[in-house]
């Protein structure tokens, strides 16, 4: 294995997804030189031209534009006792592998958390009595006000092309958008996405039982868009490829669509992929990085020298590299000292299926983020301290793909064959979903580490998570169960099954819940609890910034990407402005 | 003059030789991928044979880096290399020949000290007996050239007279736009005549004619050229590298100036308007989706995505299919291709999106391809013959001999 070492650029960026791509076109607009590192393959529009993705085996079922477990393997347990075991096939939780990452195969829900959701711990302080919440449970603020980053999601927003109806346009609550939205400084770039049968249906039953549905913020644009950077996203066909497909239309926000050719033009930008980042190399004293070693496709060991350090990869692999680098000290559950590992938090999800043997939904006819929505069940909008426990969900029903074995079928049905086979042709277009998408609070004992048992193929310890449903979360589940089986009463199908944890529930590693994998390298403004700061800054490391998803504190029911690229864009931001005239920590404590 | 006594004005006609050399399109016809930037070699398939572009860097044993500024005029505007060889009119020295001392001074300027030189030599054009001999170019010259420099169009705004002199001269969109005659020469080679950018064939594309371009506005055509594509077009062929190289850089005011030149060409009939009435037919019996042809079932099943059971596509992104001048030129050639080969938008500056449209060569069979191309010239009002399978076999085996 040869050693290279390459030559010095201003910025490396490990990971070539949302959080990549965003930083580094920012930051080669400032004139810097910026190389990226992406450990899976390029994925250009050759891969996903039209009608290749039209194949639910090929990416629904295999998986095909994920990482692997064998090249991302991750190990999970209950609790602090137990032995974890390595995945070796995705089950909850699918990460994105190459060019574009997880922001290739999305489904394209662009929704902002509301304001009370970013300042989660100070909402907690004011409206619950101490003693009702869990005693384990650290739930955290962002560390920045709604006003400060409000300018960030909008621009991200545009990037994106995001369609919706507005709710809250400075203040002004807009009929028929979500009147919980905080307040935005610019209405919605494009109209919402068509309504599909189901949607209809929800809505009006929604609407009847007090609540106040809104179409889907998406990121699968409704018209023509022509974004900041001058990349064109198409209008949305409806084909119903969205979640673990890459778009075959241009139509679906991804770096691909709304960055990649932009940023490919760039003299001061370039990037290799199939490079594996194992390590970001510190200073003597710690205080700053020196650049990463990576192996390249070839296998050789190379180390890129940089100013500035951007670990961009997905949520979990971002905390790994700081725990394999010494960035920042390792978080201790029992002590709970450290702060890289802590306030992991996945999310749950739900609901019930409905069939109607009269009613034709055209299910091929869809869309991800097609829908109708209700954020009516999040903190701060219903009573949740009255019912002793913390969060929420934003309910919903979608069509997100006529997909066929993806197919919804009554009960009794068989799983294949001939009888699977009739089931289909029966009940296929005849059933709808109602849906939660959960928050998920963060505990003390539920974080991330280094493996002590397993290993990847060069050696290093894998990550480890620590994870199983608390009380709250279940008990948020029992109660959106009752509000899901109202709005199935009042839509009154023929027949219907329900989905819900109950309240002795483990986590199911092996049926998909969604990629919403949040904290293990928190924001905030104590570098006691938090391992970044506003910026995503490392507290320790000032060169090393760390955008993704691994900056949440706890996970809000809103979707992750329309922050990650928000903060993503505000800490570009403060780079540029602030950190090249003078490097340094950006926020003092 | 030697290197030397190039001074600190150089600067601005370095840049002003660099804008020309965009204009020209240099860049598109000698360079090929993978090889330094202007050192020659692409092949350019004539019906006489190959021709092989030139190495025209600085170097000065491969390339032109010991041509006097004379010399280098001489070579690009009349064909004629100091040694007294003749060039072919592949290289579009009939129309340069247009271009002033001025801008011939700041392009030599340009090729001597801004482009690397490169020792790169090109394979050598060799064509077949009597086209190989280069001494009978001189009589062409005499027939079909003109040493007359550019005559500005009497009582035509200035912007009209740039941009005419951009479109006879460096822009030489007249080789390609404008019919040739009995010697393969452009039939005109400005605007008093009539047939001067008034269509051709190029590869088995109908070239359409520039002469006024009664469909698109001003702004459409500058979108066209500046982007590779407008909310009606995109650009395919040939003229995707034209996009590409040449231009996409140009100025904003130099693409107005075209824009104001060709519709004050005029020349083409008024359009008809598009027949709405047929376009909401053809849209609602797609959308409906009973009682198929098996054209419209295929356009759906492989169009439709993009261009949508109403033909529109999408502004700027995916183009219309009413009234397109490919659907709907004579030869079907162009769309043929088009549907088998797929095209491939270029990144631009102020487009940086590189939209494709994939080739359907390998999903359809010819007998398919002919169904589609005629349901697409015929449909929303489009009024083109029908295709046939022997016209599509013919440009699938053009397509598979040019691999």
């Amino acid at each position: 294995m040869a050693q290279i070492t390459k030559k010095e650029v201003d910025v490396v960026v490990c990971g070539l997804g949302w959080a990549g791509s965003l930083m580094s076109i920012e930051l080669a607009m400032a004139g810097l030189t910026v190389r990226a590192l992406e450990k899976g393959p390029d994925r250009s529009y050759d891969d996903f031209a039209y009608p290749k993705p039209a194949d639910e085996y090929a990416y629904a079922v295999r998986n095909k534009v994920m990482t692997t477990p064998a090249a991302s393997a991750v190990t999970v347990r209950y609790t602090m006792n137990d032995t974890a075991l390595p995945t070796r096939k995705w089950g909850a939780f699918v990460p994105g592998g190459g060019v574009g990452g997880s922001g290739l195969h999305w489904t394209g829900v662009l929704i902002r958390p509301t304001p009370t959701d970013i300042k989660l711990k100070s909402y907690v302080d004011e409206a619950y009595r101490p003693g009702i919440l869990q005693e384990d449970m650290r739930v955290r603020d962002f560390p920045f006000s709604w006003e400060e980053i409000e300018p960030w999601f909008d621009k991200f927003e545009r990037i994106c092309g995001q369609s919706g109806k507005t709710g809250n346009l400075r203040g002004q609550i807009q009929e028929g958008g979500d009147p919980f939205e905080g307040p935005r400084s610019n209405p919605y770039p494009l109209p919402p996405l068509e309504d599909t049968l189901n949607n209809v249906m929800f809505a009006e039953a929604a609407k009847k039982l007090g609540y106040h549905p809104f179409p889907n913020p998406s990121a699968a644009a409704s018209r023509a868009w022509t974004n900041p950077y001058g990349n064109q996203i198409a209008p949305c066909n409806y084909c119903g490829y969205c979640s673990k497909y890459p778009c075959l239309n241009y139509s679906k926000a991804s770096p691909q669509t709304a960055v990649m050719d932009a940023l490919k033009r760039m003299d001061n930008f370039s990037y290799e992929v199939n490079a594996n980042v194992l390590k970001v190399v510190l200073h003597d004293d710690k205080k700053t990085a020196k650049g990463v070693i990576y192996i390249d496709e070839q296998g050789n060991e190379c180390f890129q020298p940089a100013k500035i350090v951007v670990l961009s990869s997905f949520q979990l692999y971002n905390v790994h590299l700081m725990l394999l680098s010494g960035i920042g000290k390792p978080y201790d559950p029992v002590t709970e000292e450290g702060v890289v590992g802590r306030n992991y938090a996945f999310l749950s999800n739900g609901g019930a299926t409905l069939f109607f043997k009269d009613k034709h939904f055209n299910p091929f006819v869809a869309a991800g983020p097609t829908g109708q929505m209700f954020n009516d069940i999040s903190p701060g909008n219903f009573d949740g301290p009255g019912l002793g426990f913390l969060g929420g969900a934003k309910i919903h029903s979608s069509q997100a793909t006529g997909t066929p074995m993806s197919a919804a079928l009554p009960k009794g049905t068989p799983s294949w064959g001939a009888g699977w086979k009739e089931g289909l042709e029966e009940w296929y277009g005849h059933s709808m979903k109602v849906s939660i998408t959960t928050t998920c609070m963060s505990y003390r004992d539920v974080y991330l580490d280094l493996d002590p048992t397993y290993t990847n193929e060069h050696g290093q310890p894998l990550l480890r998570i620590t994870f199983n449903w608390k009380q709250n979360e279940l008990k948020l589940q029992q109660y959106l169960k009752g509000i899901v089986g109202n709005i199935v009463q009042e839509l009154n199908p023929d027949s219907a099954s329900m989905s819900f944890l109950p309240m002795d529930a483990d986590f199911d590693l092996t049926k998909y819940v969604s990629t919403h994998n949040v904290g293990g390298a928190i924001m905030g403004d104590d570098p006691k609890t938090s391992a970044l700061n506003k910026y995503l800054q490392c507290w320790d490391v000032h060169n090393v910034f760390v955008p993704g998803g691994n900056a949440f504190p706890q996970n809000f029911q809103a979707n992750p990407t329309d922050t990650i690229g928000a903060i993503t864009l505000m800490a570009a931001q403060a780079i540029k402005d602030r950190y090249l005239n003078n490097p340094g920590p950006l926020v003092q404590v | 003059m030697s290197f030397q006594a190039w001074g600190q004005d150089d600067a601005g006609l370095m840049k002003k030789g660099e804008y020309l050399s965009r204009l020209g399109d240099c860049m598109a016809c000698h360079s090929v991928s993978g090889k330094p930037a202007y050192s020659g070699g692409l092949a350019i398939k004539s019906d006489l044979g190959t021709i092989y572009s030139t190495n025209i860097t600085p170097d000065k044993i491969h390339g032109i880096g010991n041509y006097s500024e004379q010399q280098f005029a001489d070579a690009v505007r009349k064909g004629i290399l100091p040694d007294g060889t003749r060039l072919y009119p592949a290289m579009p020295y009939p129309d340069y020949a247009k271009m002033s001392d001025e801008d011939m001074r700041a392009l030599y300027t340009w090729f001597m000290k801004g482009v690397a030189p490169s020792d790169v030599q090109p394979p050598e054009t060799k064509l077949s007996f009597p086209f190989s001999q280069r001494w009978g170019m001189r009589f062409w010259n005499l027939v079909f050239t003109s040493d007359k420099p550019f005559q500005p169009i009497g009582g035509a705004s200035a912007q009209v007279n740039r941009g005419a002199y951009i479109v006879e001269g460096a822009g030489h969109c007249g080789s390609c736009h404008t019919p040739r005659g009995i010697g393969m020469q452009e039939k005109a080679l400005d605007s008093s005549d009539e047939t001067f950018l008034s269509g051709g064939n190029l590869n088995g594309w109908e070239v359409p004619s520039l002469r006024g371009l009664p469909r698109w506005s001003e702004q459409e055509i500058v979108d066209y050229l500046q982007t590779g594509r407008n909310d009606k077009a995109a650009v395919g062929g040939e003229m995707t590298s034209v996009v590409e190289h040449s231009s996409s850089y140009m100025s904003a005011e130099d693409l107005q100036a075209i824009a104001a030149y060709l519709k004050f060409l005029g020349g083409n009939p008024a359009l008809q308007r598009d027949d709405e009435g047929a376009r909401q037919a053809t849209e609602a019996k797609l959308a409906a989706g009973r009682h198929l042809s098996e054209g419209e079932r295929l356009y759906i099943d492989n169009c439709g995505a993009c261009h949508f059971a109403s033909g529109k596509g999408a502004p700027g992104i995916f183009p219309q299919i009413q009234g397109a001048t490919i659907v709907n030129a004579q030869e079907p050639g162009g769309l043929i291709h088009t549907i088998l080969a797929g095209a491939q938008l270029p990144s631009t500056a102020k487009a940086p999106s590189e939209l494709a449209m994939p080739g359907f060569a390998k999903r359809l069979s010819d007998e398919e391809v002919a169904q589609l191309a005629t349901f697409v010239r015929q449909g929303w009002g489009n009024k083109a013959p029908a295709v046939t399978k022997e016209q599509v076999a013919h440009v699938r085996e053009s397509l598979e001999t040019k691999k």
